[in-house]
């Protein structure tokens, strides 16, 4: 910073026209907004590039019978990955029907009665942690819990394994519209002699219901994505199946296996997949956000 | 509950009745939540003990040894993990290095008012939505669109600088560079989103402080803002490497799975993630109890990274 010293003029007077600043701090400020502006543009060129190839890729092979149709043998051209649709709702289903009541209860004893307790804040921090495992090591647990000991790769274990990852974003989601709901909504029904039990499941939880589903909906498409856990626990299969106890076909896996096969038509079916559950998981998540926005009293 | 007043008896026990079916139910909805809070917790500690149990044949035979040797020989039965710890770390420091810089630099940027609200919201907003592309797309993306693109960049590396030893092999597209540049790109979300979050919460006494200092505006930035927000800037950076070490799909299908320790970036290698997706699909009993080893490492990585992450973030919050 310029000392006062230079700004006195010979007579010992402060003059005040000329800016304290001197032009290499103007100059470092312009350089420095200049160059985060330019870091802004650089981390959203890759999510337009990735929509934009997706979608450019992906359309060109996208017709009814990709949604309907098993994906072809090595060699045949025609076909599409109406299985793997199938199969990742299978999958999720499993995995929601196991991590929503826990995530939902959990979230529930965070927000309503276990606040500023030793017990919540240990949760959390579990929480925090478990929502940072990676992917894959929920699909080593599932293997070594569901695949070892039924003897089989199925969409059981896939379900398993995913709904390991859906969990922290379930209570953390969830928590975060229980903590939306005014307190004085709690004190009123407290107030009409409403016992805890009845509080939460008749007043909080109605209340909160929007940001549950939205809660539910993001774990999902979160889970949904995902290939690593389901490589070892639900595997693939190029066939239909509903057989909770078969190995089943899913998006993300599909995607990785004709990624990383050489066959031309395998390839295109591998990005036409990659657009549907791109859309699907944008649309999702973008509409999930809007609808946050909006309060719920 | 007793009730004082002079009802009939008869009408006081069905209400004493009455309250304590709803007292149980309370009661038992109350430890049900308790208990699936606690079996969060579990879930937690039990993911640790599956995979050591699982793999303690593993750790038995091939001990300490197993994080210093090289050879992974599934004929033979040898199993060594080093390359594969090795790719981590570097693909992980290669993604911290781009992205730690300009994920900050973006946070500072959407955190000042540079840009009117309007359009920083949906910038935040396409931010986050890189963290929700899957990674299998981004792997298929990285294949047969960002290789093709980079391969020509690392020609010219490898032409005009392979006497430096990052440099110095033939350049390959499936390589641990790759993987660290996709990396960064996929933790610059976390970076991004929880660094702005402890710049905006900061207290705007300390920046009129500054600014009545006759500080700049970038003087401010760097000088007052950045240090006080600095745990919770650290805390995202230690959450975004331990996403950066367990990412799992754009690893198996960027870096190659080649198991060579190498100076050089543009050559092929391996991560313990990469290494389990290749491997587990035609692995027998001895390799499972390897690979859950291997596994077993990477969660106890992520899992310091994790817990650092949380305790510093934590930490932050108290403060403000």
């Amino acid at each position: 910073m310029a000392g006062a010293q230079d700004q006195m003029d010979a007579s010992g007077r402060l003059d005040l026209t000329r800016s304290a600043r001197s032009p290499f701090r103007n100059v470092f400020g312009i350089i420095m907004t200049v160059l985060t502006a330019g870091f802004t543009i650089l981390t959203i060129v890759p999510l337009v590039a990735i929509v934009y190839d997706v979608a450019r890729q992906g359309l060109s092979r996208l017709s009814l019978d990709s949604f309907t149709q098993l994906p072809p043998p090595p060699g045949l051209e025609e076909g599409g990955f109406g299985n793997a649709i199938v199969g990742s709702l299978i999958v999720l289903g499993i995995a929601a029907a196991i991590s929503v009541p826990i995530g939902v209860l959990a979230s529930v004893y965070l927000s309503e009665f276990g606040r500023g307790t030793k017990i919540a804040y240990g949760v959390k921090f579990a929480t925090n942690v478990l929502a940072g495992v990676p992917a894959i090591l929920c699909g080593l647990f599932a293997y070594s819990l569901v695949v070892v000991f039924t003897g089989g790769f199925s969409a059981f274990a896939g379900g398993v394994a995913l709904s390991v990852v859906m969990l922290p974003i379930v209570v953390r989601a969830t928590e975060e519209g229980l903590l939306l709901v005014p307190q004085e909504v709690r004190q009123a029904a407290i107030g009409l002699g409403a016992t805890r039990f009845q509080t939460v499941m008749r007043v909080v939880i109605p209340a909160a219901l929007p940001s549950i589903a939205t809660a539910v909906t993001l774990a999902v498409a979160r889970a949904g994505g995902e290939a690593a856990p389901l490589l070892f626990t639900a595997l693939n299969n190029n066939f239909w199946s509903t057989d909770l106890w078969q190995p089943i076909a899913t998006l993300p896996v599909l995607i990785y296996f004709y990624a990383i096969i050489p066959f031309k038509a395998q390839q295109e079916i591998a990005w036409a997949a990659a657009l549907v559950l791109l859309a699907i998981i944008l649309i999702v998540s973008i509409s999930s956000r809007l609808l946050t926005r909006q309060k719920i009293y | 509950m007793r009730s004082a007043t002079g009802e009939s008896p008869r009408q006081e026990r069905s209400l004493e009745k009455q309250v304590n079916t709803t007292t149980v139910l309370d009661r038992l909805f109350y430890w049900l939540t308790v208990a699936f809070a606690i079996a969060v917790v579990a879930i937690l500690l039990w993911i640790g003990f599956q995979i050591g149990s699982t793999a303690l044949p593993a750790i038995r035979t091939y001990g300490i040894q197993f994080l210093t040797t090289t050879t992974w020989d599934p004929v033979r039965n040898i199993y060594g993990a080093l390359p594969q710890i090795y790719g981590t770390l570097v693909t992980s420091a290669i993604a911290l290095i781009i992205a730690v810089p300009v994920g900050v630099g973006v946070a500072v940027f959407l955190s000042e008012n540079f840009l009117p609200n309007q359009i920083r919201t949906p910038i935040a907003l396409a931010i986050e939505l890189i963290a929700a592309i899957p990674s299998v797309v981004i792997g298929l993306w990285g294949i047969y669109i960002l290789i093709p693109f980079l391969l020509p960049f690392y020609r010219f590396l490898y032409e005009n600088f392979s006497w430096i030893p990052l440099f110095s092999t033939p350049p390959r597209g499936n390589s641990l560079l790759t993987l660290g540049i996709v990396l960064a790109v996929m933790i610059l979300p976390t970076i991004i989103a929880i660094s702005r979050g402890s710049l905006v919460a900061l207290p705007r006494d300390l920046r009129q402080g500054a600014m009545a200092m006759g500080a700049t505006r970038w003087e401010t930035i760097i000088r007052v803002l950045i240090p006080a927000a600095f745990s919770g800037i650290v805390g995202s950076i230690m959450l975004a490497l331990g996403r950066a070490m367990g990412e799992t799909m754009a690893a198996a299908m960027l870096v190659g799975n080649s198991n060579q320790i190498t100076p050089s970036l543009i050559a092929p290698g391996a991560t313990i993630a990469s290494l389990i997706a290749s491997q587990f699909g035609e692995a027998g009993r001895s390799q499972v109890a390897a690979l859950l080893y291997s596994g077993l490492i990477l969660l106890i990585l992520t899992f310091i990274v994790n817990v650092l992450a949380e305790i510093i973030i934590q930490k932050f919050q108290n403060v403000e």
